[in-house]
Parts: C-alpha cells; structure tokens; sequence
C-alpha cells in the first residue's frame, strides 16, 4: 500500500500531558514546527489531571537525584509562570507532622534532607505550635515540620496555559490520535497513528503511562517498565474547607508518600492517596477498600471531616517505573528523547523537565534558533480559583458583559460567560470533563443536579454552531480557531495540506 | 435596597412565604433565585399529584411552580430570578469585598453539625445579589431561607467504580427531559424505591429509556402500592429490594453495574446506559452554614423551633431546607407558616423569647422536624411535628419524654423515606425549665 502523503514536523511529541505540553511550549520559542500528539481528545487527561494538586517544593526527594533538581527548578519556574497566566495557585505551606515516636524520630533526618535538597525554609514545630496553627487536628500528633513554600496549584488550567501558548504559537495539537507504531529511518521518523502517519525528524516520548510502550516502538532501550500506581482520592465539600489551613502530609515510609490531607484551589478539601501497584493502565476506578480506608485516615488526622459532605472520589495512575528516579534520556543518533517515569511529581516538574529536554535536544542536535518578533508569552487563562476574583464577584465585569453575572453552577459559582468564553477557547473542551476542567461546572457538591442539564445544552448550541466538530477527535487545533481547523478524519487518513509541512524550517528541509 | 425581608429561594416553601407576607401587610419583600425562572423542583416534574395540601387542587409540577410564581408578583413581592446571594452574611458598612467571604475567612467555628453557632447577627441582615444587572447589597430586617434541597450525588453515597457520563441524579434527568428535551435510549437502572424514584421511572420512560428495575436495600419498595403496581404493569419495571449498587462500570460510558443480594451476598453484572440515583436527601444549606446557624444533626438543615426561626435571630428557614423532603405542598405550608412567625416578629410587641428546648430523635427514627420548641411558641405547621425513619416498623409506638417523664404516646407505622406524623399536642405538657425532648420508637 502506498502510504498517503504524510504531514511533516520537525518534532513530534507524543503525549499532551503536562509534561507533553510543557515541551511543546518550551519549543514553541524557537523556529520549529512541532506537532503534539494524543490518544485522549484533551490535554492533561491522565496522570496529570488526576493527582494531589499539590505544587511541591521537592523538598523530600532523592539528594542528587535528576528529579530533585528538576523538580527544584521546575517548581520555581511554574510559580512564576502560573502568577502570569493566571493559574490558581495557593501557598498554604505544608505541615509534615509526626504521630508515633518513631515518626518524630525520623523528622530531623526529613529536614536534612530538605537542606540537602537546597531546601532551607524547612523548620521544626513543636506540638503546641502545631495544634494553635491547626486546632482541629485530631489528638495524638507529637511534632511536625513546617515547609513554608509548598502550594496547591490547579492541574486543569497548568497544561491547558501550556497548550494554549504553544498552539497560539504554532504547535500543532492532535487529539484522539492513537500512536500505533513508529517506523524509524534515516533523518526521522514517521509515526504512525490513528489519525494518519506524520513524518518528523525528531522525536520526543511524553506518553506517561504508554511511555514503556512508545519506547519499545523505537527499538525498547530504555531499560525500565512502567508499573501504574493507583491513587484514590476524596474532595471534601467546601464547607469542610476552614478545617484546615495548610497541606498536612503524614511521615513518608520506604514505600509511599502516604495519606495526606489539603486544601485545593477551589476551595475544597482534598484526601488521600492510596496507593496501590495495578496492572490495567486504564483502571481509574475508585474502590470501596480504597475509599474507607481513606476515610479512615482522614477522620484519624482530622476528625471533622466525618460531618462532612463528599463532593468527589476519583482515582489516578502514576506512572511509576522501577527506578526511583525519572527516565529521561536523549539519542541523538535515533533523534529520539525519552521522557519517562516522571512518577508523580511531573505537574511541579514540569517545566524544569522541559528546559532541561530540550538543552538536551539542543545539545544532541535540534537547531535551537529563536523566532523572530517579540513572543506572546504566557497566555491570560480563565482565573477558576478562589483565592482571586472570579467573574460573578466582579462588577466592572458585570457591567461590560452581564453574561458573567448570571451563574449556571451554582455550587461552583460559575457562569454563562466563562462557559460560553471556554467552548470557544484555543484548545476547547471535547466534552464535560473538559468543560468542568476548563470552568469547574458541574463539579461542586450536587455534580450537577441543578446545572448539568443547562450546561450540556449550552454544549449542544457550541457544537451546532462550529459544525459539530468542536472537540471531535483527531482534529487538528492551531491558531484559536478550532471552527477553522482541518479535520483529519477518523478513518485513519493523512491532515489534508496541513500547516505543518509548511511550516517546517528550510535549514532542516536541506539537510535531511 | 432595604426591603423587610429577604426571601432565598422561590420555590414553593419561598413564594409561599412571600405571599403570606404580603398578605399580612409587610410592605418590602424581595424572593431572590438563582434559577432563570421561579417555582423550584416542581418545574421539571412533569407529572402530577400537586397542590393538594395547600391550593386544594390537583396540579402538574409546571402548573404548578407558574401558579406560585404569578401569585407572588400579584401579591405585590419582587421576585428576582437569575440573582445569587453571593456574600452572606454581610455586615453594616462592609464595603463589597472583590471576593465573597470563603468560608475560610469567616470568623468563628465552621458550623459543625449540631454544634453551637457563634451569635448569630443583630439588627438588620447584610448579603449581596449577584445577577446580569450587577451586584447589590439588601438589608432585610429578616431573612427567611428556602433553598430547598436534593439528592446525594454517587460520589457523596461513596460508590467506587469509574466514572462514566450517564450516571446522575432525578433532579438532572427531569431537566434534561422535560426542559431540554433530551431523548435517553437503552436501558436505565434507578437506585431507590421510594415516590422519587417511581418519577424518576416514568421521566425515562418518557425520555424512550428502559427501565430495567428500582433497586432498593430496603427489604422492600417505599412508595404507595399503588404506584408499584402501575410501574410494573405499564411500565414491567420491577423492584429489587435487598439490593446495593456496589460498583458503576465504565470508563468513557457507562457499562453498567454491580449489584450486590444483601440477604445472600452474590454479586451479578446488570447491563445499563443510564444510571439515576434517586432520593436520599440534602438540605441545601450552605448559606445556613456560612451564616454560623446551628445545623440539627438529622435533618442536616438549620436547627429551627417551631416558628422556623433558626438559632440567629431574625433568620428563618423554611420548607425542604428543614424537611428534606416533603412534597411541594408541604414545602408552601411550611413558608407559610414562617411568614406569618415573620410577620409577627417583625410587628415586635411580643413577650421576649424563652430559651430553645431541643428536640431530638432516637434510632430508628432518622429526623424530626422542628427539632426545638420555645416556651410560649407556636405549634408547628399543620398542628404536627414531622418525621422520618430509616426503617420498617408496622406497630410501633411513638414516645415523647422530657427528662424521663413521658409527654405523650401514639400510634405510628413506620416506612423508610415516607412521611411520619406526631401531633404537637404535648408541647404544652412540657417543661420551660426542664432538659432536652426526645422522641423514641417503643
């Protein structure tokens, strides 16, 4: 069979998590056609949108280790960046607190480690310091650490600045596009998916929890397996919310980072994880082991929770490996980088993993030329927080457009405005999951009883209007404008005359 | 804006209230919703059985809520839909803050159910409106909360598995058919087997679903004969009793089911596309909470004595808020009756309140509501406390006692779900001074 006329890129990444995203962004700066690539038909639904929230400090990693130090960097860059794009991020600091005395006496061991880490804001807290700053803690905690600078930070809106600042930079985004092989050559390879075969010279594996997989496409050397861990996790209803103060994380064992308990940028009360070694990679269900158990927990460290409403249970796979630290590695012969096993900390890594891959790509060989023209810089996101104003507080907002003072969610507070803005946003929403990560509709403590059938409509009315493709699969999203993009097709054949094989820079056009 | 009182709320308990209201001559009297359209949950229950207990009629939901909704504007109420309370409680001279008080802001304990509330607010009432026109600040003299209440969503009932769309509660599916009109096909499955959940039956029906059965862990179903009878025979949708969901199936869709035999402990896969979870109740009573009321442990709703008045002053609450849940006309006689408590509040003269006299229950009775009495206080509405159980009990006999003396003993059958009545008449038998009233099966 003659393969049809394949769509080119200098780069393509497979994956549009966080961390997928996070690369396309970083090479979005230069002049290069990137493509990211995904079998989901939104950014960041895996392990990305499914974890802790938790922007980490790195305090406790491995000294030394690759991901201490990505994870240090990264963490500083995304504080920086969220503050401009308007991602929520709240610093409640964290209070890792000790209940046995054996828990206390391996606290100073924590706290060297944090130095060793280039951590130095940790501290000790004694007893009756702990229980004045949090009073509702459950009895029996004997000490605790304070780290000042951990934060929650939304995981929806993170990927999706990210994705938005690459597409409106040129990236091509390809959603609901399985890869089903890569056949390598000289000078690139071409990557097979179900949306069509794109040739690219350089290739970059984001795909989290497939990353073994993709790897082993490419001839397997990466040495490590992936071994998805499950984590279930409980959302408290808001009113739970003055409970606590700061993230309160239990004493990690040699085998997990335990059950914690913290606040979320919406408001909410977040608890868990379990964690527990599956073999499905698409087993995202919630168990009623897990779900008592974290009640359990929960209810020992802080015991109001039990008059509490759930609002939400869900569960995420981690992409562990059998090593402990991350696994990424550049080829430069194979023109391949490999960005693996980012366990659980890719949402705060983020973007030091990102600067330091494509150093890498840079250094194996990817020209690394900057644009010409001043760059857009991060994108302004919706703000869904609530340590900020959101459009219904907002009276001057009001005033311009009266759509932001009329509230759909009410248990979310969300309005018409946000949802009708998000339908028609750079990377718009391919169905209600995207919508309630995009805006937070339908994710307060009814889960829709009141706006899930007003919402879906307005859904309805989006799609009727950008011709039933808004967020379909396979659709190619460039430029903020997805009623405009070409449709690959979901019967497998190539993007017609997509934008990418024009845009691939001339310099790399001769030499391959 | 000043106006008399705040009405949150125009269903049925709210506009109830606010013709009342008007009726006894309160001038300013403001029903905020946030719903684009007044009357509440009756307006996406396309079936009827409404309006006998207060219009003494019989009424379709939609017929209904618009009768409700006219006769408030007709009686001279402002009827504000659209509109949220987005900052409650406020207070005087608090300029409108960027943000509304998280309640992580507000002073004093959370209000923990069944805990005491900080001292509620004195003098008038504070909260801002937030709708298309804008932000407004209203002072009310009193404040009557009706926000009603719904069903716990799966994830509040913990119920493991995945998480597919297709999985939603009766409230979304009578929105979904009757004001969107969505079509569901294949096969639905209802949890529950009380009134609810026989609507929640006939809404599929009409959205072209199969009812393949009502499943309930009671050991049988909790609405009227009746009713089963006619579900079976029109519609072949059987009940399952002594059967649990124990874990949804799906990933981009829903699959199906889990369903565990609770009397022998087998587990069998029931295939479906749609998943309702009907009944079991909650109050919606954040802006109780928010505003420090004092929460009664079993109805989850505002602790209220029996002129509706909760543990601050001048804050009323009324309806499914206090009683999840009653049918409509119950809801509008229960605002009916704050209105005229308001009414007489709000003319003063009166004798200074006495302290509250709690009013508890005891296993297997599940709430009571108003769960407090005054001295010198109103029976409640309709002459009679109302209650729930959470089991079957065919003969049972209803006690009354305050510290150890019985106040009063009476008939009763208990049925998980369904209404259970006590009449106030032993109020009057008990004890101003004396300790907490408990009510027991004996």
């Amino acid at each position: 069979m003659t393969p049809a006329p394949a769509p080119a890129a200098d780069v393509v990444i497979i994956g549009a998590g966080v961390v997928g995203t996070a690369i396309a962004r970083e090479l979005s700066r230069y002049d290069l056609s990137v493509i990211v690539v995904d079998a989901a038909t939104d950014v960041g639904t895996g392990t990305t949108k499914a974890n802790t929230a938790i922007l980490h400090t790195g305090f406790d990693a491995v000294p030394g280790s690759l991901e201490s130090r990505l994870l240090r960097r990264g963490s500083a860059l995304l504080r920086d960046y969220a503050a401009r794009a308007g991602i929520p991020v709240e610093r409640t600091g964290a209070l890792l607190i000790a209940w046995t005395a054996g828990q206390r006496r391996a606290l100073p061991e924590i706290e060297d480690k944090a130095r060793q880490n280039g951590y130095t804001a940790i501290r000790p807290v004694p007893a009756a310091e702990l229980y004045r700053r949090e009073p509702r803690l459950g009895p029996g905690a004997l000490a605790a650490l304070e780290i000042p600078d951990e934060s929650v930070i939304c995981p929806w809106t993170t990927p999706l600045a990210y994705a938005t600042e690459a597409v409106r930079a040129g990236v091509g985004l390809r959603l609901g596009c399985l890869v089903t092989g890569v056949r390598s050559r000289a000078g690139g390879h071409d990557v097979a998916t179900t949306g069509g075969t794109i040739r690219c010279r350089w290739l970059v594996n984001a795909a989290g929890l497939g990353g073994d997989g993709i790897d082993a496409m490419l001839g397997g050397g990466g040495g490590f397996t992936i071994r998805p861990r499950r984590g279930e996790l409980i959302v408290f209803d808001k009113l739970a919310r003055p409970l606590l103060g700061s993230v309160l994380l239990p004493v990690p064992t040699a085998q997990t980072k335990g059950v914690l308990i913290a606040p979320t940028v919406y408001g909410n009360v977040l608890l868990g994880p379990t964690a527990e070694d599956v073999e499905d990679r698409s087993d995202t269900g919630t168990t009623a082991a897990g779900l008592a158990a974290l009640l359990e927990a929960g209810r020992r460290i802080l015991p109001g929770l039990a008059g509490e409403e759930v609002t939400a249970t869900y569960a995420g796979l981690r992409a562990a490996t059998e090593h402990r630290d991350y696994q990424i590695r550049v080829d430069s012969r194979l023109r391949y980088a490999c960005v693996a096993g980012i366990r659980s900390t890719g949402l705060s890594a983020s973007l030091g993993i990102a600067e330091y891959v494509v150093d890498q790509l840079g250094g194996a060989g990817l020209p690394l030329a900057e644009r010409g023209g001043a760059a857009a810089g991060p994108p302004a996101m919706p703000y869904i927080g609530e340590a900020g104003t959101r459009p219904y507080q907002d009276a001057r907002r009001i005033a311009a457009d009266p759509d932001y003072g009329r509230v759909v969610c009410h248990c979310e507070r969300v309005t018409r405005g946000e949802i009708r803005d998000a339908l028609v946003s750079t990377v718009p929403p391919a169905d209600a999951g995207g919508l309630r990560r995009r805006t937070r509709a339908m994710n307060g403590r009814c889960q829709g009883f009141y706006c899930a059938a007003a919402v879906s409509a307005m859904m309805a009315a989006a799609r009727g209007r950008v011709g039933g493709t808004a967020g379909g699969a396979g659709q190619d999203r460039r430029d903020g404008q997805p009623g405009r993009a070409e449709q690959t097709g979901r019967e497998g054949r190539a993007a017609p005359g997509g934008q990418a094989p024009a845009r691939a820079s001339p310099e790399l056009g001769r030499r391959a | 804006m000043n106006v008399d009182v705040l009405i949150t709320g125009a269903g049925p308990a709210g506009l109830a209230a606010g013709i009342e209201l008007r009726r006894l001559g309160v001038s300013r009297v403001l029903i905020a919703d946030r719903e684009t359209e007044a009357g509440g949950v009756p307006r996406h229950s396309a079936h009827t059985g409404y309006g006998l207990r207060d219009l003494h009629r019989l009424m379709t939901g939609p017929g209904y809520a618009r009768h409700y909704a006219q006769a408030a504007v007709r009686a001279g109420a402002e009827v504000r839909t659209g509109t949220t309370v987005t900052v409650w409680p406020g207070g005087p001279g608090q300029p409108l803050p960027p943000g509304a008080p998280g309640p992580a802001e507000l002073p004093g304990p959370p209000g923990r159910p069944g805990g005491p509330g900080p001292p509620g607010p004195t003098g008038p009432l504070y909260a801002s409106l937030t709708g298309a026109d804008g932000i407004e600040t209203v002072t009310a003299a009193a404040v009557l909360l009706a926000t009603g209440c719904r069903e716990r969503p799966r994830a509040a009932r913990l119920i493991p598995g995945g998480r597919p769309p297709g999985v939603m509660t009766t409230g979304e599916l009578q929105q979904r058919v009757y004001l969107h009109g969505q079509r569901l096909p294949g096969r639905a499955l209802v949890v529950g087997a009380e009134h609810v959940s026989f609507s929640a039956m006939v809404t599929l029906a009409h959205a072209g679903a199969r009812v393949v059965a009502l499943v309930t862990d009671q050991p049988r179903h909790q609405s009227y004969p009746a009713f089963a009878l006619a579900a079976a025979a029109r519609w072949r949708a059987p009940v399952w009793a002594s059967a649990a969901v124990q874990r949804i199936a799906g990933h981009d869709r829903l699959e199906g089911v889990e369903l565990a035999d609770l009397r022998t402990g087998t587990v069998s896969f029931v295939r479906c596309d749609t998943l309702v979870f009907t009944g079991d109740w909650i109050p919606d009573h954040e802006l109780a909470r928010l505003a420090g009321a004092q929460i009664d442990p079993g109805t989850r709703g505002p602790a209220v004595d029996t002129s509706l008045e909760t543990s601050l002053p001048g804050v009323f609450a009324a309806g499914n808020l206090v009683h999840a849940a009653e049918t409509a006309d119950v809801a509008a006689v229960s605002g009916r009756h704050a209105a005229q408590q308001i009414a007489a509040a709000l003319s003063g003269g009166g004798p200074p309140r006495a302290a509250r006299i709690p009013v508890t229950v005891a296993a297997p009775l599940s709430w009571i509501s108003p769960n407090a009495i005054r001295a010198g206080g109103p029976p409640p509405a309709r002459g009679h406390f109302l209650l729930r159980s959470h089991a079957f009990r065919r003969l049972a006999r209803l006690e009354v006692r305050q510290d150890g003396r019985v106040l009063s003993s009476a008939r009763a059958r208990l049925v998980p779900g369904r209404p259970l009545h006590l009449d106030a008449g032993w109020m009057a038998r008990a004890d101003p001074a004396g300790g907490a009233v408990r009510v027991a099966v004996r």
